[in-house]
């Protein structure tokens, strides 16, 4: 479930909020749209040409050579004049829409990182990924292609009924009786077009999950040699996939020859009407023949419409997703300029009365009290669901509490500026996150401008000197995308370095090291208690080893703090931490 | 990239459709024919126009009557025309899909096939997202110029009877005509030069575009602790304004050729008017001719530009054609012996003198590993962060075959054995759990034909009996994509039980349980003791219950088998070992020396 909190809006609404927001776009369209006109007044003039040919030039009693020459050529030079205004149009067309939707894009894309993690974690990544690339694509091949059929089918039909008109009312309205219920019956196509795209759309979405499942999950399908079962599951994937597109194929199959056939009856009734009218006096032999020409200007109109139509409304869905991004207000917001700037040092935090729960979930933090004095190192400790994890994301602002508040310093969290909070306090979450490039890249992350020098004294300062020259080419050694080359236990090393290397005055490990082997470890836990000296870190302990040489323990129990005091107190006392140190040394230990 | 109309890509991509031809022949001949039927009927469509003129309009206008026969005729024939042509256009358009589609499935089958068949010794040598665009997009631009090709075809018949046609009618006009359509042909293909190279570039940029966007948001928790917004959002906008100037490029060659492209026909119809006019004053040609050939002027320009959509598609589907042949033609299966392994007794296990590397020997992890596990003991495998257990875990259940040395099970090498009986005797439990967007039954059977009474005494003993039983639907709850409804603790207890009911004669958990708590592990790990009267197990993992529980421990480091024996004298032998699983009580110890000290020196 999508949790946009979109505003409900008509069609052309959303396209026009959708432009509002793309200046660049609105700029010159006007210019665009006269070129457009021109452009389309270039389809009657092989009609017109004809017509005069065939009545002046060869009506009289001896053909007037000399009038058919000046006439074609005239319409050629007003060819090749369209012919210019439609490129002038294209290139203008192209230009504002790409620059505009360049601009939605990276909106769109910033917006995201500016959503709270709440709100990015509810969505599926992939969903997130589609707002800011295949969404913004369907727009643009809208606005380049379907929307500006759209303006020159209609400009195309405007200008030949009006030519029409003028040559014989009564031919024109047979024609119109022709198209008409054709025209009546193409939403209903398009309707059907829809559907079946739809159709194709979520086919094709299951056949490539499960071509995803057969790939990623290979080791697992091997293991348990469920191969013939997978080839089944994919067989039925792919003809569901096969059938939804053969059916799109019969909708296209039906409205073109559907087409052809209502423009056939349309020259045959032009034809029967025309000679009677003729009979009658009342229309010349060029004006009937320009008619026959003019009935193909109806005939593309009819056979794109269906899929224009379709475009138009994948376009309007495209903007009304983007939108839905754009709309959602960031619910933990920078202050920005006007906010707190911290100067740098230990760091002092302190809870009131903070209270938590997850949107339409029961609470999980009950008013949490407690202060980490500047310089501290504290252990948070407690079971899976306890409310550790949300402790560490109220205290780095990942999200903000419901009730009570959190100072830094003395400043409500709330009114510091980001740039500033995300200097001073660093998260290292549990999984670590690693971007494809070098190892160098990633641990400069946090600090770009770092010297190669920099980097490497940061590792020895952790202890992880030996493991990098263990690599194949050191701190150039390519991590692959998500770190996939790095085991599970390196890519966490990496993250801690990346977070140290930032230089932060609160530091806080989310179980930072938990796929790491209990030597290195240790090795590391020895290493950062040199390294963070002076200053305030804060550890979520996955194994009590850490808890043991914390300042403090906080010891989280179904959302509330009920235990804290340093390690050798609290083991004394019976209750939670007890229980939790027991459990864990009978497991941790011979 | 291939990316131009070369004769080269010409060549293989004709290459390419005649394999698809081969491939759907009676559908391809029904689109072809529908295709040429609308060809011929175009052109008599614009001959039956030329006749009404002649035979019905002029006799009329000239001399003010008209035969009812003539006027009927006139009106049955454009009907009949276009209904044929109808008949035509609505065959090309339904088989020519057909076809694409066909044949996409079919590729689809034979490269997941393929991915199915192959070792995953390949599947390591190959990116995730490299083996889905194989199956995903490379499939659909390979069979993407089957789509107009049936009209490429009826154009040419199109051309060849209009050609004859207005050889026949008029061959001075005819010259106009064979002026105008070879130039918009010649244009065309001109047009599919320049705009291939530019559009490929565009589609490339679209990717990476989306590339950024990927791994930005999946670590968008990074980018935020870090706050690295404004640096991401840069690189994704240095992107996107790429993206957007190879868009803007692709326009402009767009908006140069089409109204070209467009006028060319229109201004060949002005100079029909124009010679036509001379003519028909000199008395060469009627009116209905004139007209015949003005008007199948307008009706061959649109279609003669099929040639050049399919040329245009060609070079993408040389390269995606490649892309699926050489997943197809990949080698290095996984051959099968015809050795059955009978018996329900737990295996005994047998590695000797193993040697295995990833890349092309590269990175060589394990070496020379020698070890024995009797039937029905229980073994840890122990050993630092990258240390090789995994890899070493993966050749028991044959994922991986050793580079050197063998793994064999009872006494029989792993590679000896039929195609399935690896994984019928053998069940391994990776350290990355994966489950299938399925019910909870179906990630614990993966097909196999068992009893819910077997699963829940599966799930009974992976600890997770409680949890499912507790699910809204119990064993039939939809787990969602890769099992994200879930927590980790209990998609581990899932992927156990999924061992677990195999009743495996060996037993191989690479640190299985690490996300479920400790207490749960231990009702784990005593419950599997007991169940290991009928299995062998090798387990994987730091901590020290789970060691304790095996009979025996193999030390690895480096790759290599360093100590082996029992728990208690490893300990006292083995430094490396002592090290590693001593680590927490050593630094409490040190702790404790060091608060005594400082301790004194406060007393002091």
């Amino acid at each position: 479930m999508s949790s946009f909190q979109g505003v409900e809006r008509s069609g052309m609404a959303t396209v026009r909020h959708g432009l509002s927001l793309t200046p660049e776009f609105r700029k010159g369209l006007a210019g665009t749209l006269v070129l457009a006109v021109v452009a389309t007044v270039g389809k009657i003039i092989v009609p017109i040409a004809v017509q005069q040919t065939i009545d002046t030039g060869l009506g009289g009693a001896a053909p007037d050579l000399a009038y058919v020459r000046t006439a074609v050529l005239l319409c050629a030079a007003a060819v090749v004049l369209t012919a210019l205004c439609a490129y002038l149009m294209n290139v203008r067309l192209y230009r504002a829409t790409e620059s505009s939707l360049a601009t939605l894009r990276v909106r769109g894309f910033r917006h995201v990182h500016d959503l709270s993690v709440l709100t990015q974690n509810s969505e599926r990544r992939g969903a997130l990924v589609s707002r800011v690339t295949g969404d913004v694509d369907q727009i643009s091949t809208f606005m380049q292609w379907g929307g500006l059929m759209i303006i020159i089918a209609l400009g195309q039909l405007l200008v030949a009924t009006v030519l029409m008109f003028v040559y014989s009312w009564q031919l024109t309205l047979t024609v119109w009786a022709c198209f008409l219920p054709l025209m009546v019956v193409l939403p209903r196509f398009q309707r059907w077009l829809s559907s079946a795209y739809t159709r194709v759309r979520e086919r094709t979405g299951d056949m490539l999950s499960a071509v995803s499942e057969s790939v990623v999950g290979a080791a697992v399908i091997r293991a348990h040699g469920s191969e013939a079962r997978t080839a089944e599951r994919l067989d039925v994937a792919i003809d569901a996939n096969k059938a939804a597109q053969a059916r799109t194929q019969r909708v296209v199959a039906t409205v073109f020859p559907l087409t052809e056939i209502v423009a056939a009856v349309a020259l045959a009734a032009v034809v029967l009407v025309g000679v009677r009218l003729g009979l009658a006096g009342e229309i010349t032999v060029g004006r009937l023949v320009a008619f026959l020409f003019l009935i193909t200007l109806f005939v593309s109109p009819m056979q794109i419409a269906t899929e224009v139509l379709n475009e138009a409304q994948n376009a309007i869905a495209g903007w009304r997703r983007i939108l839905g991004v754009l709309d959602t207000p960031p619910d933990v917001a920078d202050p920005g300029p006007e906010g707190v700037e911290l100067p740098r040092g230990p760091i002092s935090v302190s809870f009131e009365d903070v209270g938590f729960s997850y949107p339409g979930g029961v609470p999980v933090l009950h008013e949490v009290s407690v202060d980490i004095p500047p310089r501290s190192r504290i252990a948070v400790v407690g079971e899976t669901g306890s409310g550790k994890t949300t402790f560490a994301k109220l205290l780095t602002r990942l999200m903000d509490p419901a009730s009570g508040r959190i100072t830094v310093d003395g400043h409500d969290l709330r009114t510091v500026r980001f740039s500033s909070l995300r200097r001073r306090i660093v998260m290292v979450p549990q999984d670590g996150f690693l971007f494809d490039g070098t190892l160098a890249e990633n641990i400069a992350f946090g600090r770009p401008s770092a010297t190669e020098e920099e980097i490497r004294l940061a590792m020895t300062e952790l202890g992880l000197a030996d493991w990098l020259e263990g690599l194949p080419a050191g701190l150039s050694t390519r991590v692959g995308q998500r770190g996939e080359s790095l085991s599970a236990g390196e890519r966490q090393l990496v993250a801690l370095a990346r977070a140290y290397l930032a230089d932060p005055d609160l530091l806080l490990l989310d179980e930072a090291t938990s796929a790491v082997d209990p030597a290195t470890e240790v090795r590391l836990a020895r290493a950062l208690e040199g390294a963070t000296r002076g200053r305030t870190a804060v550890s979520i302990a996955h194994r009590l080893s850490t808890a043991e040489a914390a300042d403090e323990v906080f010891v989280f129990d179904r959302g509330r703090i009920v235990q804290r005091g340093p390690h050798a107190e609290l083991v004394r006392q019976p209750g939670v931490y007890a229980d939790l140190h027991a459990s864990w040394v009978s497991s941790a230990r011979s | 990239m291939a990316s131009k109309v070369t004769g080269a890509v010409m060549r293989q991509g004709l290459g390419v459709l005649g394999v698809a031809i081969r491939a759907e022949k009676s559908i391809f001949a029904a689109a072809v024919l529908s295709s040429a039927l609308y060809g011929l009927m175009t052109v008599a469509a614009a001959w039956a126009l030329g006749w009404a003129t002649d035979h019905v309009v002029l006799p009329a206008f000239e001399n003010g009557r008209i035969t009812t026969g003539a006027l009927a005729f006139g009106a049955l024939l454009i009907l009949g025309v276009s209904l044929l042509k109808a008949l035509g256009v609505a065959g090309r358009r339904y088989f020519a899909g057909v076809m694409q589609y066909r044949m996409q499935a079919r590729s689809r089958r034979d490269v997941t096939r393929q991915y199915l068949r192959l070792p995953l010794a390949w599947h390591h040598r190959h990116p995730t997202g490299q083996l889905l665009s194989n199956a995903g997009s490379d499939v659909e631009a390979a069979w993407a110029p089957l789509a107009p090709l049936p009209m490429a075809v009826g154009v040419v018949v199109m051309l060849v009877t209009a050609a004859v046609a207005m050889v026949i009618t008029d061959p001075i006009l005819a010259l106009v005509g064979f002026l105008v359509f070879p130039a918009i042909a010649v244009l065309n293909l001109v047009y599919q030069r320049r705009l291939n190279p530019l559009a490929t570039r565009a589609q490339q940029l679209r990717a990476e575009v989306s590339e950024i966007a990927h791994e930005s948001f999946d670590g968008a928790l990074v980018v935020k602790t870090l706050g690295r917004e404004d640096e991401e959002t840069a690189r994704f906008l240095a992107k996107a304004n790429e993206l957007r100037d190879a868009n803007i490029a692709v326009g402009r060659v767009r908006g140069l050729f089409d109204p070209v492209l467009e006028a060319l026909p229109t201004l060949g119809v002005l100079a029909v008017l124009l010679i036509g006019a001379m003519r028909l004053e000199s008395g060469a040609i009627g009116s209905g001719v004139l007209v015949q050939v003005a008007y199948l002027f307008t009706l061959l320009a649109f279609p003669i530009r099929a040639l050049g959509w399919v040329l245009a598609e060609l070079p993408r589907a040389v390269v995606g054609y490649q892309r699926i042949r050489a997943v197809l033609d990949a080698t290095g299966s996984m051959e099968h012996g015809a050795v059955e392994l009978t018996g329900a007794a737990p295996a005994r296990l047998e590695v000797r003198d193993l040697g295995y590397a990833y890349g092309d020997g590269d990175f060589p992890v394990l070496h020379d590993v020698s070890l024995k596990v009797a039937p029905g003991r229980t073994v840890a495998l122990v050993g630092p962060t990258g240390s090789g257990k995994s890899t070493l875990a993966q050749t028991f259940v044959r994922l991986v075959d050793p580079a050197r040395g063998a793994v064999l099970l009872d006494g029989t090498d792993l590679r000896e054995v039929t195609r399935g009986g690896v994984s019928d005797a053998v069940a391994l439990v990776p350290q990355q759990t994966f489950l299938f967007d399925d019910t909870v039954r179906g990630n614990v059977t993966l097909g196999l034909p068992v009893g819910d009474e077997d699963v829940w005494a599966a799930l009974r003993l992976a600890q997770a009996e409680g949890f499912v039983s507790a699910l809204p639907s119990g064993l039939d709850t939809q787990v969602g994509e890769r099992g994200t409804s879930l927590s980790g603790g209990q998609r581990q207890r899932v992927a156990l039980a999924r061992a677990l009911v195999r009743r495996p004669r060996l037993l191989v958990l690479d640190d299985a349980t690490s996300s479920v708590d400790p207490q749960v592990e231990a009702r784990i790990l005593y419950g599997l003791r007991d169940a290991a009267q009928v299995s062998t197990v090798v387990v994987i993992a730091y901590r020290m219950a789970t060691i304790a529980l095996a009979d025996e421990v193999v030390y690895l480091e480096h790759g290599r088998v360093v100590d082996q024996g029992g728990h208690a004298e490893l300990l006292v032998r083995c430094e490396g070992y002592r090290n590693l699983v001593t680590a927490y009580e050593r630094q409490e110890a040190e702790r404790e020396a060091l608060d005594a000290e400082q301790e004194e020196e406060v007393s002091a």
